[in-house]
Order: structure tokens, then C-alpha cells, then sequence
């Protein structure tokens, strides 16, 4: 288990030019594989183009209490990038004058950023529908300053979107760190408490799960089943919904991929996996990505890989959603990973 | 050409035996793809049976593939290796009632 960020570790792979290059080259340079540009031109669809805005996905800093194998954030505790308060006012700024109805805050842990309550209230008063925080959960545990985050949540009605790699110990802990399952058990337990995730009730709580380890997402709704059955019997747990997602091979995935062997066999099985309906929804047509310093991205991935939007609307300061959806997305061969079998986003599977 | 019997990356090349038979290919990966649907039994317990019997006729493309089939559906490595032990105790018990036969015919045989 990792410590470090790629970054801190001065690994190269922390340079998103390597990733690049690694995405682009690599085993898709024989050309035995197609590159995904190809392939959504097969079904008329490239140059891939968003449609209306509906999700603005701002990532606060990429710090977090957490170093998990497969963090595609490369996050971390060592991690200082935040967003500044200065940058956040822009950003309230165009939550209050665009027509996006889900805003989706990320990090990092967000929790971790100084202004985090501040912009959460600010935010909340904007009139936004769905008002999603990313929460690795164990956040709410780790410091006394933050055992009120439950509470917190219920007040401004925050949709809680939670990672959970499994409903076992074992499994949980060697994906995210010794200690992260009873941490987060305990911390979905508080939420349950104050009503999240409960049947019928207003207050969300879905969870996301994404493979650990160099295989896809099975089936979404079966693994929803398997999961509510054993967190119910095992710890009277209750949630939402279960969004299963596809692990894209950058940063410290990537890194294991590579380090593990993996990365031929795991490129081929997206490949192979490829699903041409789910090009129509993926994330990037309907989100635009903001970073701590924002700068605007297609999507998170493409945000982690420094790949700004192709506009010449490039920061949250210039914001100007028409000239900004006239636009062409980014893509690259880590795009497969959002058109693997039934698809995959922030929202879980796509088709 | 690979200098050993099994390469993992022929597994990768399954489905291209159906190049050299269409119809019959393809009926078998109709079946084949019927079978491992949810059905009395759940995608899960069926996961679980092809894992016991990968090991049971050593196929080590089917050992790869049902352990990735079973860390797809969530299936624990505990889960894993009992199924694989009810494929080996049935195996090995099968190899054992033989016993009996040869129990039957030394009996015979003797005076
Ligand atoms: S995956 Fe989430 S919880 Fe884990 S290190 Fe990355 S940002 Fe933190
Ligand atoms: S990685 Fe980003 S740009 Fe590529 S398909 Fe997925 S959401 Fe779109």
C-alpha cells in the first residue's frame, strides 16, 4: 500500500505528458489495437461534441487523508493543490447563472479544503437540484473536526455519493488502507442515522464501487443486490443506489497496471469490451470539469491528464457557457474506459 | 509460434473458432452464452460452478477467466477456493469409490 502520491514519490507517471504518451503509444502503436478516435468515427460521432450542460463538476484540491492503489487524482495527504476562495466565487458565480441542475463537488477528499463549508453554504443557496459531494467517507471519522459532516450534510441537503470497493473487510482495506472498511462502516452508519440513504427518505446516499484490481465493473444492478444484502445483514446498513465504475488507466492506476503487468491485457479488455451505445452518454457531453486553480476540463480524467478544453473559454474567469459548448471534446485511448460493457461515469453505468 | 502449449493470450482468440466452423461456433457460443444467464440459479452460483470445474478438467484459460469473472461479480477469494475444494473433494472422491471396484474384483479374484 502506497503512501505517497505519484507526485511525492517523483515517480514519472506523475507527469501527465508520460501518461500520455504511454495512452497514445504503447501496445496501440502496432496497430494491432484501433484507437478510440476511430471507432467513434465508425458510428459518426467523432468529433465527439457535448450537448447542453447539465453537471458542473468542481474539484476543490487534491488533497485527501486517504492514498488509495487505484486513485486516478493521484491524491493524497501530500497533496497542497486547493482551490482558493477567490476561485470559488468565481465558480458561485457561474453556478448561479448556468443552466446546470447537479453540481459535483470532488476532490481529494473535499471535505479537506478550508472553505469546503463555506462554498457547500454559499452553494446551497444558488438553487441547484441535485447538490452531490464526492465523500470517501472515512473523512467523517478521521478528525473530531469533522464528525459533525453528517449533520452538516442533512442541513444543506446534500446528495452524498460514497466510494466503497466492497462489503468486506479484506477487500476494502488493500484497495484504500488499513482501517478504511470499519471507518467507513461506521461513518455510513452515522448517515443512516441522521436518515441518508434510508428507504423513501429525501436524503441520498448511493455509493460508488469500482474494481480493485485490473478487471471491469460486473454487472451494475447484481452487484447493488449483493451489496445491499450484506451490508444490511452484516451492519443494518441502508443506501441508495450502487454505481458501478470502470477504473480509467491513468495515474496510480496506470502506475499498478504497468508495475502489476497488466496494463496489455486490461487496455485489451476495454477494447474488447468497447460498446457503441455508450458513446451517446458519456460523461463529457453533458459535464464540464473545473480544477482547484479553474481551469476547464471535458471531464475529471481528461482534468488529471492537463487537458484543457479545446475553447477558446479555457477558465472559469472567461465563462461563457455558448461559446464554451461550441466546442470539440478531448479524447484519447483512455476514453475507452467510459464505453466499456454498459458504460461508465460519475453516475455509474451509462447504456 | 509460442514454445509452450498454453499462452494466456490465446484465450484472447476464443471466439475465432468460429472461422473454421460458423454454424457449429456459433451454436455453441448461443448455448454457451445461455447457460451462464441468471436463471434458477444466479450468475453468481453459476460463476462459482464453472470456477469448480475449470479446475476439475484443468483448463487453465478457464481458470483465468472464471477468477476474473468471479472478482467481476464481487465473488471473494474465500468464496473462490471453496468452490474450488468441493471440485477437488468431488474429484478425488470419485477417484476413491473406484476403490471400491477394485475392492470387488480382489475379492473376487481371491480365495
Ligand atoms: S480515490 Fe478518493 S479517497 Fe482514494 S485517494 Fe483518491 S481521492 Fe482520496
Ligand atoms: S475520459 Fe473524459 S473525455 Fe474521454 S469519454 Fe470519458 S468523459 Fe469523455
Amino acid at each position: 500500500m502506497a503512501t505517497k502520491s505519484l507526485k511525492a514519490q517523483g515517480d514519472e507517471l506523475a507527469v501527465s505528458n508520460k501518461q500520455l504518451e504511454i495512452l497514445n503509444g504503447g501496445i496501440f502503436a502496432d496497430g494491432e489495437l484501433p484507437y478510440f478516435k476511430d471507432k467513434i468515427h465508425q458510428i459518426d460521432q467523432f468529433p465527439l461534441r457535448p450537448r447542453k450542460l447539465e453537471i458542473l463538476q468542481i474539484n476543490v484540491g487534491y488533497m485527501c487523508n486517504q492514498v488509495c492503489e487505484h486513485c486516478h487524482v493521484d491524491a493524497g495527504p501530500d497533496r497542497k493543490e486547493i482551490m482558493t476562495r477567490e476561485t470559488m466565487q468565481l465558480c458561485l458565480e457561474v453556478i448561479r447563472n448556468t443552466g446546470a441542475h447537479t453540481l459535483d463537488l470532488t476532490g481529494g477528499a473535499p471535505e479537506m479544503n478550508p472553505d469546503f463549508r463555506w462554498f457547500v453554504e454559499e452553494a446551497a443557496k444558488a438553487g441547484i437540484q441535485d447538490f452531490i459531494v464526492r465523500s470517501n467517507l472515512t473523512i467523517i471519522r478521521a478528525n473530531k473536526k469533522y464528525h459533525d459532516l453528517p449533520d452538516f450534510f442533512k442541513k444543506h441537503n446534500v446528495h452524498v455519493v460514497s466510494s466503497m470497493p466492497h462489503w468486506t473487510r479484506g477487500k476494502t482495506d488493500k484497495q484504500r488502507g488499513d482501517g478504511v472498511f470499519d471507518k467507513s462502516i461506521k461513518a455510513l452508519q452515522e448517515l443512516n442515522e441522521r436518515g441518508y440513504g434510508m428507504p423513501g427518505s429525501d436524503l441520498r446516499l448511493d455509493l460508488v464501487y469500482n474494481p480493485s484490481g485490473a478487471y471491469l465493473p460486473g454487472d451494475q444492478g447484481a452487484m447493488e443486490k449483493d451489496f445491499k444484502k450484506a451490508l444490511k445483514e452484516d451492519f443494518g446498513i441502508e443506501f441508495h443506489n450502487l454505481f458501478a465504475i470502470t477504473n480509467l488507466p491513468i495515474a496510480r492506476f496506470l502506475d499498478y497496471l504497468i508495475a502489476s503487468e497488466n496494463y496489455e491485457d486490461y487496455m485489451y479488455a476495454l477494447v474488447e469490451a468497447y460498446n457503441p451505445a455508450a458513446v451517446a452518454n458519456v460523461m463529457c457531453r453533458n459535464t464540464i470539469s473545473v480544477s482547484w486553480d479553474g481551469w476547464l476540463y471535458d471531464c475529471d480524467f481528461n482534468q488529471m491528464l492537463d487537458l484543457k478544453v479545446a475553447s477558446k473559454i479555457k477558465h472559469i474567469k472567461d465563462y461563457n457557457e455558448d461559446i464554451l459548448n461550441d466546442r470539440n471534446i478531448i479524447i484519447s485511448q483512455h476514453c475507452y474506459g467510459c464505453t466499456a460493457g454498459a458504460g461508465s461515469s460519475c453516475q455509474g453505468t451509462v447504456a | 509460434m509460442a514454445d509452450s502449449y498454453y499462452d494466456p493470450k490465446d484465450l484472447r482468440k476464443f471466439g475465432k473458432i468460429t472461422e473454421w466452423s460458423e454454424e457449429l461456433g456459433t451454436k455453441f457460443f448461443d448455448y454457451y452464452g445461455k447457460v451462464f444467464e441468471a436463471g434458477a440459479l444466479t450468475a453468481r452460483e453459476k460463476s462459482l460452478i464453472a470456477l469448480a470445474v475449470s479446475h476439475v478438467v484443468k483448463c487453465p484459460y478457464c481458470i483465468d477467466a472464471y477468477t476474473k469473472d468471479g472478482l467481476q461479480k464481487g465473488i471473494t477469494k474465500e468464496e473462490m477456493m471453496e468452490a474450488v475444494h468441493v471440485g477437488a473433494a468431488i474429484e478425488s472422491g470419485a477417484t476413491l469409490v473406484h476403490g471400491v471396484q477394485m475392492m470387488n474384483k480382489y475379492n473376487k479374484l481371491s480365495m
